[in-house]
Parts: structure tokens; sequence; C-alpha cells
């Protein structure tokens, strides 16, 4: 796996426009965005009605991720090239989500939606018709989701990377204020974990920093990149971005993104807790 | 606005409004929040007292602008490109 694997840039997007073989999907925190306008010929999945499980908190499950995916006319043997705005954060979800149920060959383009208007291209409200398929998703891979208990379990032995920002982590503030405040009950950060948002691994573009400064990102702030990881941040879209930085773009070999994240985290009982600006011990507690 | 304020203000060109996105960053230069901006250029954000640089991104340009934000007043910032 390399970059190119994973990543194409809008000059190649732009060539593969009218490729059947290739499906552009917009994926939005702002699901307003593609009803204004996309990128030509590109579909959208919502990321919280197409893709959360409308009673529990959890996925949509095997059977209901390819019947989305039929209905919108995604084939297994299909190029999928995800985009979107916020930095490609819901993009990068969807990304680890496509991963999840083991499609083939799925890409992000780099820099997403906002790269693609700040080089003033087309841009067009017209909603394509795909022909529906017979979409066969595979089991979850599990190798690439925490549980809870996983963050526990690695407190203090494997790698913990909080992705938030810094007020978020040491525990001023549940979440970010412009977004909706859906909450845990308690502020902080898991003990251990080493707080490294997720905008560092970007530039102002939205496009992903070089792969040799992203490995000197993450050594200077302590994670050893042999030992295994596991990503978090308050609903589990900003850690995707960060779970691909590190599993796709840098290779690292057992990165999992734990999609309950602060919001679950921050609500249980009988966990260790810490507060204020640094890791802290296993035993958590105010610094 | 009880412990925030206000960074508002819009983005232009040659006296015009112009879309993109702005970019609040700390007193560290930190990325901090990111928003696109409304038809008209315009942008809002709600953020603790104390410096901040706003930062636009529009096709063809970027621009800086360094606020003060103090507890309970609206800071406006115009930034052209």
């Amino acid at each position: 796996m390399s970059r190119n694997d994973v990543l194409v840039d809008a000059d190649w997007v732009q060539a593969h426009l009218d490729d059947p073989k290739v499906v552009l999907v917009e994926v939005d925190e702002d699901t307003a965005a593609y009803e204004k306008n996309h990128i030509r010929n590109a579909v959208r999945i919502d990321w919280k009605r197409d893709l959360q499980d409308p009673v529990r908190r959890d996925f949509v499950n095997q059977e209901q991720f390819a019947a989305l995916l039929s209905e919108r006319g995604i084939g297994n043997d299909d190029t999928v090239v995800l985009y979107g705005g916020n930095n490609n954060w819901f993009a990068s979800y969807a990304y680890w989500y496509f991963k999840l149920y083991g499609h083939g060959d799925v890409k992000l383009l780099d820099g997403g939606r906002k790269k693609w208007e700040l080089e003033s291209r087309e841009l067009v409200a017209e909603v394509p018709s795909r022909a529906a398929t017979s979409y066969t998703a595979q089991p979850q891979d599990q190798s690439i989701r925490a549980y809870r208990d996983d963050v526990v379990a690695a407190i203090g032995s494997s790698n913990l990377v909080d992705v938030r920002s810094p007020d978020e982590y040491s525990g001023k503030l549940l979440a970010p204020a412009h977004l909706p405040q859906e909450q845990s009950q308690r502020p902080g950060h898991v003990p251990t974990a080493a707080n490294i948002p997720w905008s560092k691994a970007a530039n102002d573009d939205g496009t992903f920093k070089s792969d040799a400064d992203l490995t000197a990102l993450y050594e200077a702030e302590g994670v050893d990149l042999a030992k295994d990881t596991i990503a978090y941040c308050r609903i589990g879209e900003r850690s995707a971005h960060t779970w691909f930085v590190l599993h796709e773009l840098l290779g690292q070999a057992n990165v999992k993104n734990y999609d309950g994240s602060w919001t679950e985290y921050g609500s249980l009982v009988g966990v260790p807790v810490a507060l204020g600006t640094a890791p802290g011990s296993p035993e958590g507690g105010q610094q | 606005m009880a412990k925030e304020t206000v960074i508002q203000g819009a983005v232009s060109r040659d006296g015009s409004p112009v879309t993109g996105y702005v970019r609040l960053l700390d007193a560290g230069g930190e990325f901090t929040a990111e928003v696109p901006t409304s038809p008209e250029g315009g942008f809002r954000f709600f953020a603790a007292p104390g410096t901040w640089t706003v930062r636009a991104l529009v096709p063809g340009g970027t621009v800086d602008a360094t606020v003060e934000a103090t507890l309970g007043e609206v800071a406006e910032v115009a930034l052209a490109v």
C-alpha cells in the first residue's frame, strides 16, 4: 500500500469524471452541501442517515451496507473515490467504513471539496442516475475497529492517539464550538493518550502532508510507529482521518479507529480519565 | 457569550464579496476551526478572549489578519484578498 494506491488528486478525478468504473462519492457533515452543488457525476452518501443504524448506536450492518451501495449504483469492482467538506473528515470516515466492509478499490480525493473549490473547478447541481447493482459486502474487518475494552486494555501499553483539539483533550471543552454538541458525561482524555490534533496532518488546502512530515509529527509526540495504535476523537470521524494517515499512508500494521470515541469513553462508569494537558499516568486524574 | 467572544467579518476582493474558507488559528498559529463563507463572503466564529489569526482561503489567494477578541464584544474583521 502506498500513497498512490489510496489518494488521487484533482487532475486524476477530472480525467475520470466520465469513467463508468469510477464512482465519485461526496460525504459531508453538512449534508446540504451536496444539494447545492457537487463534482459532476458524484453520488452522495449521508454519513448519518445512510451509515448509522437508526435505532442502536452502531453502524448499518453488512446487509444494509450492501443494500445501500446497490441502490447507489456502486459495484464490487468499481473504483470508489470519496471526497467531502471539513478537510475530508467524513470522507475519511466513509473510507474506513468501505474498508470495514471489504470494498476492494477505494481512494480519497486529496484535499477534498475545499481544494476542488479553491481551484475553481466545475461543480454542478444535477444529480446523476446510476443503474442499481447487486453489491456484496464482506463481514466487518474487526482488525481496524476498536471497542471500549480495547481502549482500556491499551492504556499504558499501546499507542493511544487523541486527535481532538487541545481544549477538548485537556477537558476545557466537550466538543468543538462550531459543531453539534453530542456530549459525554465527563471531559478529559484516556490516560496515556498523546494529543496529536488531526489538523497537524493536513495542509491549509486540506491535502495530506508528506510521508516524511507525517512520520516526524507522530514520532515527535512519542508515538512508536512499531507498536499497535488506537486513534479516537469525539465521534470517530476526525480519528478516521488519522487512521487513514497511519494505516493507509504510513503503512503502520495495526491501527484501529475507536468510533465510540470520547462520547462513549467519557460516559463509561469505572474507567480512568485524565484531565490536563499531559497524557498522565494509567490511573488518570487531574494533573 | 458569557465566556466567549464573537469574531466575524467578510472576505472581499476589489470591494466585491468572494467566497471560500476562513480558518481560525490560535496565538501559537495552531488550527482551531474552519468554516466555509456565506455566499456574501461572511464568516463567524465563537472563541475565547485573546489574540487570534483569521486566515481567508479563496481561489487564487490567501490573506491573514490578527484579531484581539474581548469578552462580551464582537470583533469585526474585514479580509481583503
